[in-house]
């Protein structure tokens, strides 16, 4: 546990930690000995409670903002605007059926959506929520967040197989083909933000980041090599939770709903709280590698507590998330997989490359040069290739002229 | 040995039984994991973080589903009629309980090969990286080059296949 005490006693530190005051005054009812654990207990019941209520307020805005960029109205009838429209849902997907078909792996079927909830919950364990607020603090932080996500693959084959149905299957199976190819590129992506900070201490990686240049804080994105990492980790990010534009696993178009077809009730609400659950984590993830995690964005602001700035930076990202969603068409498979393998994968190593000068350099404008030189004419050049193998000639219309 | 070495190593064992006893292929697969899974907490007992995680990252992330696309690529998942135990079982026993027996003997022996070892060495990810970069640095290169190879015959396997079918 990270408990530093707290030498300060303004207004500003107490209500930045009074998290973890609550829970040390909570905790010193108990027996020494008790203590360590009932902290974690309590950590742990904090994230319980607080991620699935932010998923409740999410689902609602997600409705609410798809609904304003598809000029119509959303949810707006069970509360004010629409606000209780959760606990609607809630109860729905509580009392609903729980259907199991016939011939699916009962055993597998039920299995499939704990292993996902639990092993997307795992990886919370490790995010620095504020300062002194990450519930374990290990040396091997960022290799664990990744470690857990990468276990969630499993558990979408064995729902998608266990349903016995080939739109389920198919599902499975582009969910699992999705994940690997851009599990690659999202690792690669923090690897680079490792080589600086060199940790892999999420704490300590927020911390590398925390200082500032006159108002303006250190943060890894405002590098040339941190902003090429940034972009390819929010694609690969975006792939990874399945979110459009990469929703080929679900698209319901052509595959119902892909490996959640056959759940129902209770089961597929849990699918649905661990895709945002995921959103959260790879997006708090994401904040705590290229955005200081819980800094500031500006020096004079760090009078407003640390969880502040990790929950709004979290809120815009899912913000993004659902842009995305209500502004880009689906891809196709053949293009997904060519942009992980043929684009994104080549330009993150090329980035590696970068980072490597960038820390070699040492300090100075010539760095900034030369990397933001070799970066963006990489890119450049890479697209302009692509581009030219794939002919494209003027656009036309099949059917609007 | 704690309470918590029993467990897990009950639960490793289990796991490694059912992928060997289950009739379903699937299963086996799935099972394996399981077996997977407890070796990788053995090592986060042991508090050897490093190769606990990897463990997970690559065993269960990558392999496991590789795997499981391995047995849904090429045939059925029921068990064939002939059944699961093979002819030359026999064989087989013997050449295990041989590894078994190496594997063994070269554990026990570790314990006196290594007789200085008293407190519990705090190795952090850090000292794992400059060993892997600095004293194993051969290996680690020549595994890479192992590994690049073979990605480059997978390739030209799949290319091969495409170029024949038109």
């Amino acid at each position: 546990m990270l408990a530093a005490p707290v030498s300060t006693h303004a207004l500003p530190a107490i209500v930045d930690q009074v998290f973890i005051l609550f829970k040390d005054w909570l905790v010193s009812f108990l027996p020494t000995s008790w203590r360590p654990a009932a902290g974690v207990v309590l950590g742990v019941i904090a994230i319980v409670c607080v991620f699935p209520a932010l998923f409740a307020l999410t689902t609602v805005f997600e409705r609410k903002g798809l609904g304003r960029m598809q000029n119509r109205y959303g949810p707006n009838r069970v509360g004010p605007y629409g606000l209780f429209q959760p606990i609607a849902d809630g109860v729905k997907s509580l009392t609903k059926e729980d259907v199991v078909p016939l011939n699916a792996d009962v055993m597998v079927h039920f299995l499939a959506p704990l292993t996902l909830v639990v092993t997307v919950f795992m990886g919370f364990a490790v995010l620095p929520m504020g300062r002194n607020m990450a519930l374990v603090s290990l040396d091997a932080g960022l290799l664990f967040f990744f470690s857990m996500s990468a276990a969630t693959e499993l558990s979408v084959f064995m729902a998608g197989w266990s349903s016995r149905n080939k739109y389920s299957l198919l599902g499975a199976m582009r969910a699992v083909a999705q994940m690997i190819s851009y599990e690659v590129p999202l690792l690669l992506s923090s690897v680079a933000v490792v080589m600086i900070s060199g940790s892999l201490s999420l704490p300590k990686i927020v911390e590398a980041q925390s200082g500032y240049t006159g108002v303006f804080p250190h943060w890894y994105i405002f590098t040339p090599w941190g902003l090429a990492s940034f972009l390819v980790f929010a694609i690969a990010a975006t792939a990874e939770t399945n979110r459009s534009p990469f929703d080929l696993p679900e698209g319901e178009s052509e595959i119902v709903a892909g490996y959640h077809t056959e759940y129902s009730g209770f089961k597929f609400a849990l699918f649905f709280l661990a895709e945002y659950l995921a959103m959260f984590s790879i997006s708090g993830i994401g904040v705590t590698l290229f955005l200081g995690g819980w800094s500031a964005p500006l020096s004079f602001l760090n009078v407003v507590p640390s969880w502040f700035w990790f929950f709004s930076k979290v809120m815009l990202s899912i913000f993004v998330f659902i842009w995305m969603r209500g502004t880009l068409p689906r891809l196709r498979q053949d293009q997904l997989m060519n942009f992980a393998w043929k684009f994104v994968l080549p330009f993150t190593l090329l980035n590696l490359g970068v980072t490597a000068l960038w820390r070699f350099m040492g300090e100075g404008w010539a760095r900034w040069v030369v990397c933001s030189v070799i970066l963006v004419g990489v890119y450049v050049l890479m697209g302009r290739v692509g581009m030219f193998k794939k002919h494209f000639g003027p656009r036309s219309y099949r059917y609007a002229e | 040995m704690s309470p918590v070495f029993y467990i897990l190593a009950a639960f490793t064992v289990a796991g490694g039984l059912a992928a060997v006893l289950l009739k379903n292929t699937v299963h086996c697969a799935l099972a394996l994991t399981v077996a997977f899974a407890g070796l990788a907490l053995l090592f986060l007992n042991l508090d050897a973080q490093f190769v606990g995680f990897a463990q997970i990252l690559i065993y269960i992330g990558a392999v496991a589903i590789l795997v499981v696309f391995a047995i849904l690529l090429t045939r059925g998942t029921e068990t064939p009629r002939e059944g699961v135990f093979s002819r030359s079982w026999l064989a087989g026993l013997v050449i295990a309980a041989c590894v078994f027996s190496a594997l063994g003997w070269a554990v026990l022996e570790s314990a006196r090969a290594l007789p200085h070892e008293t407190a519990v060495p705090s190795v952090t990810v850090h000292d794992i990286g400059a060993a892997l970069l600095g004293r194993y640095v051969l290996p680690l290169e020549i595994v890479a080059l192992l590994l690049t190879s073979a990605t480059i015959g997978a390739v030209i396997v799949a290319m091969h296949e495409k170029g024949s079918a038109h």
